[in-house]
């Protein structure tokens, strides 16, 4: 996925511990990463030291960063910024082609356009050295 | 002995709440969290006439927003409770009816004989309406997937609700009968932050907090606390009153952060309910009134139809039709709610308090007919962690 440099950074920061940082530090190499049990097949996000359905250690699966909106809401209220300047803005539940789901922003769209459904691409920010997040937009249609 | 296929406890450890007690609300600039607690309390054990010292276990969840600095050991040392029995079990808002099922099984087993069950806060007057993590934060655990977005409280809850649009064709107009409903009972409330009508018309024209929410679709932020002493029935008899039975609890979450729900349109209620039916023997229609967990109008459609009281999807012309709004069938939230009435943070004790209330014959111009069984549901978290529990008077244990 692309990756953009979204410093300076002055949203909520994630630590980054454990597989919580090897997934943000995949983000900055432009691979989304869920996990994938070896064991039981069980795909999961958000990432952990262990399979949530069999307890045993999962792998890494590079995803294709291609969803579709599952549910989402347009926030108009909001005190905190730099939210509060960028209202209204769209937060929604993606559901992976992978099996997973991942909340995230999702920009480039009008928020009266989002329906449930539309088909979404994966692209990272880059919040500080060496680690991203992840954002949605609409899948580009000429592409 | 058996109860409707049951084993309960031996008559004489049946656990019973014998007092209640509400702090000052809904605005108490005079009271710290820590006095909301102390003052719920002395209410509670004046309520039943039960000396200080006969409190030989504790349940607390803090405030929730502390850390551990009001947690249960620091609590109990702050009261002067020397406990035999303690929880100190954290689900948010459904901790309170965590605590009636914890309290119910150690005095069942003998661990103590009197639980008491504090709750008290300060979140309006200490930090006014606005309730979201600050965003400087650095975050650590699973909310780091989450927090950098910018989804208020209410974004969560906006986001069940679109998907139950989406499924089921769920409208706001059904959702804001569910507000107009209590607000009706909020009028009856001295007490309540917000006692004028309301209609349907006006949640839909107060403003969009996250789509589809409105303003008036959300809970009041208040100050309050409560406190419940439960006890063995046979210790009952000689306080001041009766003690309403607890005749079946249960808790189960399906997730906590709001990205994990494996259902948008469902929760744990659905098996909370199914258990405690089983339980008791009882039907959904031998329950007279509802107190359940009101964050927002969309909690309580979800509770609705996951407590079996209408069918999935059928939540929205269900309150649309009047049943839960005074006169209905199943009354709900006769105190005026977390939507209407109080909501300092967690209002899970308020849901127990006011089904004693009613269950007591005392809930005035509120009171429900004949009320004799209640069923409470809490609700933390993210439509998380759901606990509920059967009450009754004590003529339907028979």
């Amino acid at each position: 996925m692309r990756v953009e440099d979204g410093r300076p950074w002055e949203r909520p920061v994630p630590h980054g511990e454990g597989e919580y940082g090897t997934f943000f530090e995949g983000c900055a190499q432009g691979k989304l990463l869920v996990q994938d049990c070896p064991s039981c097949g069980k795909r999961q996000f958000y990432p952990r030291a262990l399979c949530i359905s069999c307890g045993l250690t999962p792998d890494w699966l590079e995803a294709s960063g291609k969803g579709t909106v599952h549910t989402f809401t347009v926030v108009r209220q909001m005190r905190l910024e730099p939210f509060a300047g960028e209202r209204p803005y769209v937060v929604a539940v993606i559901d992976l082609d992978e099996g997973v789901r991942m909340l995230g922003t999702l920009t480039g769209i009008d928020p009266d356009d989002v329906v449930i459904g539309l088909p979404v691409e994966a692209y990272a920010r880059i919040y500080e050295e060496g680690r991203a997040i992840p954002y949605w937009r609409p899948v580009d249609q000429s592409s | 002995m058996w109860h409707r296929g049951r084993l309960m406890a031996e008559p004489r450890r049946r656990a019973v709440i014998a007092g209640i007690g509400l702090s000052d609300y809904p605005i108490a600039p005079h009271l710290t969290a820590t006095q909301h607690h102390v003052q719920a309390m002395q209410r509670a054990l004046e309520d039943c006439g039960l000396p200080k010292e006969e409190i030989d276990g504790y349940c607390c969840a803090g405030s929730g927003s502390w850390g551990i600095l009001d947690s249960a050991p620091f609590m109990a040392e702050y009261l002067g409770i020397d406990y035999r029995f303690l929880d100190g079990t954290f689900t948010g808002g459904s901790s309170y009816e965590h605590h009636l099922q914890h309290a119910c099984a150690a005095i069942g087993a003998g661990l103590c004989d009197t639980v008491l069950i504090t709750y008290g806060s300060d979140q309006l007057s200490k930090s006014g309406t606005a309730i979201d993590l600050g965003a400087s934060a650095r975050v650590e655990g699973a909310l780091q997937v989450e927090a950098p977005y910018g989804l208020p409280l209410a974004g969560a809850y906006a986001m069940a609700a679109r998907r139950h649009m989406h499924e089921y064709g769920t409208t706001s107009e059904q959702l804001a009968a569910i507000a107009v409903g209590v607000r009706e009972f909020a009028a009856m409330n001295p007490y309540a932050r917000y006692r004028n009508p309301i209609s349907v018309e006006d949640v839909l024209s107060s403003r969009l907090v996250a789509d589809p929410l409105h303003l008036l679709d959300c809970c009041v932020v208040t100050d309050g606390g409560g406190a419940l002493v439960v006890t063995t029935e046979e210790r009952a008899r000689d306080l001041r009153h009766a003690g309403v039975h607890i005749l079946a609890t249960a808790g189960a979450q399906t997730h906590w952060i709001i990205s994990q729900m494996p259902d948008y349109t469902d929760t744990a209620a659905r098996g909370c309910a199914t258990e405690m039916f089983r339980q008791t023997g009882l039907k959904r229609s031998d329950i007279d009134v509802l107190q359940l967990y009101d964050s927002f109008t969309i909690t309580v459609l979800l509770l609705l139809e996951g407590l079996g009281f209408c069918d999935r999807g059928e939540g929205g012309p269900f309150v649309a039709e009047g049943h839960t709004a005074p006169g209905g069938s199943l009354p709900l939230n006769t105190d005026g709610g977390g939507l209407s009435s109080s909501h300092p943070g967690m209002r899970g004790i308020f849901l127990a308090i006011e089904a004693v209330r009613q269950l007591r014959g005392d809930a005035g111009v509120a009171q429900v007919p004949n009320a004799a069984t209640a069923l409470i549901a809490g609700s933390g978290g993210y439509l998380s962690g759901i606990a509920t529990a059967i009450l009754a008077r004590p003529e339907v244990i028979g």
